[in-house]
């Protein structure tokens, strides 16, 4: 039998989490929930690993911060040190204070944008990219849940699913 | 219901009796004539070398004017010490408690759902309020009789020949100071007994009355705080360099104030909870604390820097000299508390998952909170004992003085009533509070 998948529908998010810790004790897996709206703790109930874009982020934010300095102090001290209303461009250190604004922003800044790169680098998300969606309605009122079944278990994964408030169950070919 | 165990009183009347000792060691060991305060200075002359030793002679006269007037300058800063060192952690301790009373009214007016269940730990530390405030003021009334010179516009002479007090006598004199420093003591107590009362009236039964007089009390004592606030970092802190002056000063005290008045909530929380009272606190109140602490201290970083920036930059002679002075006399401590106040915290805290154990935000507690005792003490110290300062035997035992006051009175109080508010409009909510 090729690769079948069970697409469940289901109305309500509750019912939704309720059916994802039913299968989760039972150890069938789950391939993919599509909702309408972010379900608070369905990450937590399916088991999902902690997203560490927050670290990509502390990690970029350091990066932005070296090249401030480093920009800074190649320009205003190194290749050119003029007398700018007195400023003492001795060295970097004795300058600082006039920097902290262009380092603060410039940290902000990586750590910002090149986050949200890797966010949609990572969740694949660009622009004239094909919507991944099985089911128009769970962009509006309806959860889809997703579970890969080979002819041992899909009655069995079927029935759980009805028993925990399904709305519909179909049976379709993974492409 | 939580009663005082014998370990704290003892430990908070040894913290006070030994502060007590060497604060009165403090006093009899400042010199008590110029006389001294020169064979002192003589003394360590000598050990340094004697490199003056090949002066000419008729220099000499002129030299020994110039050195009588410095050994005057030492001998007053040296009498000044004991004063400011009991000052410094007076004011810094009342303040923490001022602070845990801003943040208390904040959770009324902002009608938090997170915090009910922390509401008698706030209360039980806005009780220092009290002594704290008697203590304060008993100090500026000593001030005042000029039993010392922390405040240099409060001396006629002094006065007299300087024209840039003279032009702020109106605002700076004695009496109105008294009775300025009185308003806002008077007025703070008040609006915490009023609150505080109303808190304890709602154990016998919800009553939306109360409920709304409360939120009504303490979004009327926030205005009252903002405005007195700032004054009162005028009066007690920036007259201390009355030649100088700065706009953001009273932020700046309010962001030492804040962060230094949540860390002493979470510190006092994790304690109780760790003796097994506060059966409702759970970890996420500790993360709520810890985000508040992190951001605070990120917040007094910025006025800090805002503060500093401004007056490096633009560099006018008339403001600039409360930077050098710092940078002169300080630098250790002048640059020491951003690392405490700001990078340490920051770093520590940045973790989600840190926020949540008790022993973390501990460490970070008792960082911010000697970072910010600090802070006070680059704010108080340079105008009072300038390059004459010592963190010695009289600064450490008032620290210990003031802070075993606070403590015993602030466990006292919390004995007083149940640890946990019977009735709070959003008590359910905080029992449940899941970040």
């Amino acid at each position: 039998m090729a690769s079948k998948v069970l697409h469940a529908i289901f109305t309500d998010d509750d019912i939704l989490m309720q059916a994802v810790k039913a299968l989760r004790e039972k150890k069938y897996s789950i391939n993919e929930v599509f909702c309408p709206f972010p379900v608070h703790g369905l990450d937590k109930a399916m088991g999902l690993p902690h997203t560490r874009l927050a670290i990509t982020s502390f990690l970029y934010g350091l990066v932005g911060l070296a090249i401030a300095t480093w920009m800074m102090n190649f320009i205003m001290i190194e290749d050119w040190p003029q007398n700018i209303g007195g400023k003492p461009s001795f060295s970097y250190i004795e300058n600082m204070p006039a920097f902290v604004p262009i380092m603060f922003e410039m940290t902000v800044f990586f750590a910002a944008h090149l986050m949200v790169i890797t966010f949609y680098m990572r969740s694949k998300l660009w622009p004239f990219k094909k919507a991944e969606n099985p089911d128009v309605r769970t962009t509006d009122d309806k959860f889809l849940m997703e579970i890969s079944v080979n002819e041992m278990n899909v009655q069995a994964i079927a029935e759980v699913l009805h028993e925990n408030g399904a709305s519909e169950i179909k049976l379709i070919d993974n492409k | 219901m939580y009663t005082m165990s014998s370990k704290i009183k003892l430990f908070s009347l040894i913290l006070i009796i030994v502060g007590a000792i060497g604060l009165i060691y403090g006093f009899i060991d400042a010199p008590s004539s110029v006389e001294d305060v020169k064979e002192m200075l003589h003394a360590e002359h000598d050990s340094h070398g004697g490199e003056s030793v090949a002066m000419e002679g008729a220099h000499a006269s002129e030299e020994d004017a110039h050195a009588d007037e410095h050994a005057e300058h030492v001998f007053h800063q040296l009498q000044n010490k004991p004063w400011a060192a009991i000052y410094v952690p007076a004011i810094f301790i009342f303040l923490i408690a001022l602070g845990v009373f801003v943040f208390y009214a904040l959770q009324n007016a902002s009608q938090s759902g997170w915090s009910p269940v922390l509401f008698r730990v706030m209360e039980g530390i806005s009780s220092y309020l009290v002594p704290g405030g008697i203590i304060v003021y008993l100090l500026l009334v000593l001030s005042s009789l000029h039993l010392n010179h922390l405040f240099v516009w409060m001396d006629p002479e002094v006065v007299a020949h300087d024209e840039i007090i003279q032009n702020k006598t109106a605002y700076l004199n004695t009496p109105f100071f008294l009775i300025r420093a009185a308003i806002y003591i008077v007025g703070w107590i008040l609006f915490s007994k009023f609150i505080i009362k109303n808190s304890r009236k709602m154990d016998e039964g919800f009553d939306l009355r109360l409920h709304k007089r409360n939120f009504k009390l303490s979004a009327i004592f926030l205005v009252f705080f903002i405005v007195t606030e700032s004054m009162m970092s005028w009066d007690w802190i920036m007259s201390i360099d009355t030649h100088w002056f700065s706009t953001l000063f009273g932020w700046f005290v309010l962001a030492s104030i804040l962060v230094s008045a949540v860390t002493t909530i979470a510190l006092v929380t994790i304690y109780l909870k760790g003796k097994g009272y506060l059966e409702h606190v759970n970890n996420s109140h500790i993360h709520d604390l810890a985000k508040f602490m992190m951001g605070f201290s990120i917040f007094w970083a910025y006025l800090w820097f805002s503060q500093f920036l401004l007056i490096w930059y633009s560099n006018i002679p008339e403001e600039v000299t409360y930077y050098a002075s710092r940078l002169e006399d300080y630098p250790v401590l002048f640059f020491g508390t951003v690392i405490l106040n700001w990078v340490l915290p920051m770093l520590i805290l940045i973790n989600s998952d840190f926020k949540r154990v008790n022993w973390i935000v501990v460490f970070a507690g008792v960082i911010i909170l000697l970072g910010h005792y600090l802070n006070f003490f680059v704010m108080i110290m340079p105008g009072t004992v300038g390059e004459s300062w010592f963190i010695g035997i009289p600064e450490i035992s008032s620290v210990l003085l003031i802070s075993g006051v606070f403590i015993y009175s602030v466990f006292n109080a919390l004995a007083k009533a149940p640890l946990t508010v019977k009735h709070s409009a959003f008590l359910e909510e905080s029992k449940h509070f899941h970040y």
